[in-house]
């Protein structure tokens, strides 16, 4: 039986890189719990037979002849990121403050 | 005028495209104000493809079978150079480099699109009321909800403003606005059209499909862009049978199951199960077999569907750090840069499924949330291929309820609930649709969901074509 706790709402958060304000966490606590709950149906199942579907149709490898293809889309792609430099994606430094 | 019976008008010279696509634009001016279909209207490319399929009348070329029809896209559908947004403030400003496969095919076939329609932020949603661009209104009455997420597509069509638009349907979002704004809505089999070009949101349910006003014109539509497609790795590599050729086949000694669980579910109004009932009747009359079929573990779908669904969006919409395009919220590093853009960008249902996801997939809840669902999927497909074992097609409400108020349902969980009886196609990849079938007690559209098995889009038209013949 889920009962989702504040502290858990917040842990998920970080996960998932969003910085929630205290009254998000107090909103969202309440509206996760609830369809958690509405899961316990299917978490109260017994299925240790059934086998897992994560996809409609059985899929196979899907193979292609190993030739470069160009889509001609590079200058287009860099144009709509918020900063390049040199052909590249620029961020903000990865490891501490910019020096 | 239909899609059909413009195509042939432009296709014979007796109508420009042009004309067609001005008469258009018109009805989008006159009322797109009141009902915020769109996010885009892109009248000026409009014009000019038209003028295109009018060169090619003129120079004597084959214009293709959508000749001069104007389109309206879902806007998660990228189109080059014209700002793709989901919805979504995340994607500000950003014009994707390519199109989506449909995109290029409808191109081809001489379509016309129009601009891109409104949906709930990243298709998440069953109102539209969570698009970070204001909700869009039902041309029926105003004051209530076209449905979602492809609430605009639905809007543009049944206001007129485009005989087709395209959607997308992760658990009942082509479907569900196409019932309460009263026009045609398919989402066919999984795999049946290509995915290339649809930003993703659930990729093991979500799928693109024709609105039209018509049965035939969602027909048109639907041939135009079904079709093996080497960009998507779950394209169906098989030919695609005509459906245009079948519409009239009739359903004499078809079988129709209506589903138990569904017309029972939690919620359904008698209004609407009136309806189902008349539709199953009607089907009866024109020759079909009609029965009820019990098919017991769709009552597991829609939990199963709200853990595999954000499980399957937390994944993909990790992509959206302010990287590579959209929105970025600067900050010393790289990854402050990550949370700030993140939190900034994403309405409050994204955020909600993204953790929701996040939880399910996590250490310890894995196997009770994530891996319990994909075996009530499982389960599903089971029960559904025994179903179509005994009949050619199942029967069930579209949604619970005909179009409900704006901001009548701030409560998550019960919003969910309206994707009841469209979310066990999606979990099972089969093809699914919704026609209009009379009224109800408010005197707004109720629409009947007509399933089939895997592959089987045109048995499903067929039924259709009969419901929208028959007397309502």
């Amino acid at each position: 039986m889920a009962s989702l706790s504040r502290d858990e709402v917040a842990h998920v958060a970080k996960l998932a890189r969003l910085q929630l304000t205290d009254e998000q966490i107090d909103t969202f606590t309440p509206q996760l719990a609830a369809i958690l709950d509405h899961a316990a149906d299917v978490e109260a199942l017994d299925l240790a037979d059934v086998p897992p579907t994560s996809h409609p149709y059985p899929l196979a490898n899907v193979w292609r002849p190993d030739v470069a293809r160009n889509a001609g889309i590079r200058d287009a792609v860099l144009a709509a990121a918020p900063s390049t430099e040199d052909g590249m994606f620029r961020v903000p430094p990865v490891l501490g403050e910019a020096p | 005028m239909t899609a059909l019976e413009i195509a042939a008008a432009v296709r014979a010279g007796e109508r420009s495209a042009r004309s067609v696509a001005e008469e258009h634009l018109a009805a989008i001016a006159g009322r797109e104000a009141e009902l915020h279909a769109f996010n885009l209207v892109t009248a000026e490319q409009a014009l000019a493809a038209a003028d295109a399929v009018d060169a090619k009348v003129a120079a004597g070329a084959d214009p293709g079978p959508l000749a001069g029809v104007p389109i309206a896209l879902k806007d998660n559908l990228c189109t080059t150079g014209i700002p793709t947004t989901c919805s979504s403030k995340i994607l500000d400003g950003w014009k994707p480099p390519y199109d989506a496969t449909v995109v290029t095919r409808l191109t081809a076939a001489g379509a016309v699109a129009v601009g891109k329609t409104n949906l709930d932020e990243f298709a998440m949603g069953s109102s539209t009321e969570n698009s970070a661009f204001g909700p869009s209104k039902n041309p029926h009455d105003p004051t209530k909800v076209p449905g979602g997420s492809s609430g605009g597509s639905a809007v543009a069509v049944a206001a007129g403003f485009a005989p087709l638009a395209l959607g997308s349907d992760t658990g009942g979002s082509i479907r569900q606005p196409a019932a309460l704004c009263g026009v045609v809505g398919v989402k066919p089999t999984y795999g049946r059209v290509s995915r290339y070009g649809l930003v993703a949101f659930a990729s093991s349910l979500d799928q693109i499909g024709p609105f039209a006003a018509t049965v035939a014109d969602a027909a048109a539509l639907y041939e135009v862009i079904a079709g093996y497609d080497p960009a998507d790795s779950t394209s169906i590599p098989e030919a695609v049978p005509t459906v245009l050729d079948h519409l009239t086949d009739g359903v004499d000694g078809l079988r129709v199951g209506l589903v138990t669980e569904l017309c029972q579910a939690e919620g359904i109004a008698p209004d609407v199960s009136a309806r189902v009932r008349a539709a199953a009747e009607a089907l009866s009359a024109a020759g079909a077999k009609v029965e009820e079929v019990s098919v017991p573990a769709v009552i597991y779908g829609l939990s199963a569907y709200y853990l595999i669904a954000p499980a399957e969006a937390s994944s993909n919409l990790a992509r959206y750090d302010g990287v590579r395009y959209g929105l970025r919220v600067d900050a010393p590093t790289t990854g402050e840069m990550y949370d700030r853009t993140r939190t900034a960008g994403f309405g409050p249902e994204v955020m909600r499924r993204i953790m929701l996801g996040t939880y399910a997939l996590s250490a310890g809840y894995y196997d009770a949330f994530y891996g319990q669902a994909q075996k009530v999927r499982t389960l599903i497909l089971r029960d559904f291929e025994a179903a179509y074992e005994r009949f050619d097609v199942l029967l069930s409400p579209t949604s619970p309820t005909t179009a409900f108020a704006l901001g009548a349902k701030a409560d998550p969980l019960a919003m969910y609930l309206n994707d009841v009886c469209t979310i066990p196609s999606n979990l099972a990849g089969h093809p699914a649709l919704s026609v209009p079938f009379g009224v109800g007690d408010d005197g707004l559209p109720v629409g009947v969901q007509v399933m089939a098995g895997a592959l089987d889009e045109v048995t499903m038209f067929r039924v259709a074509a009969a419901l929208e013949g028959a007397p309502a």
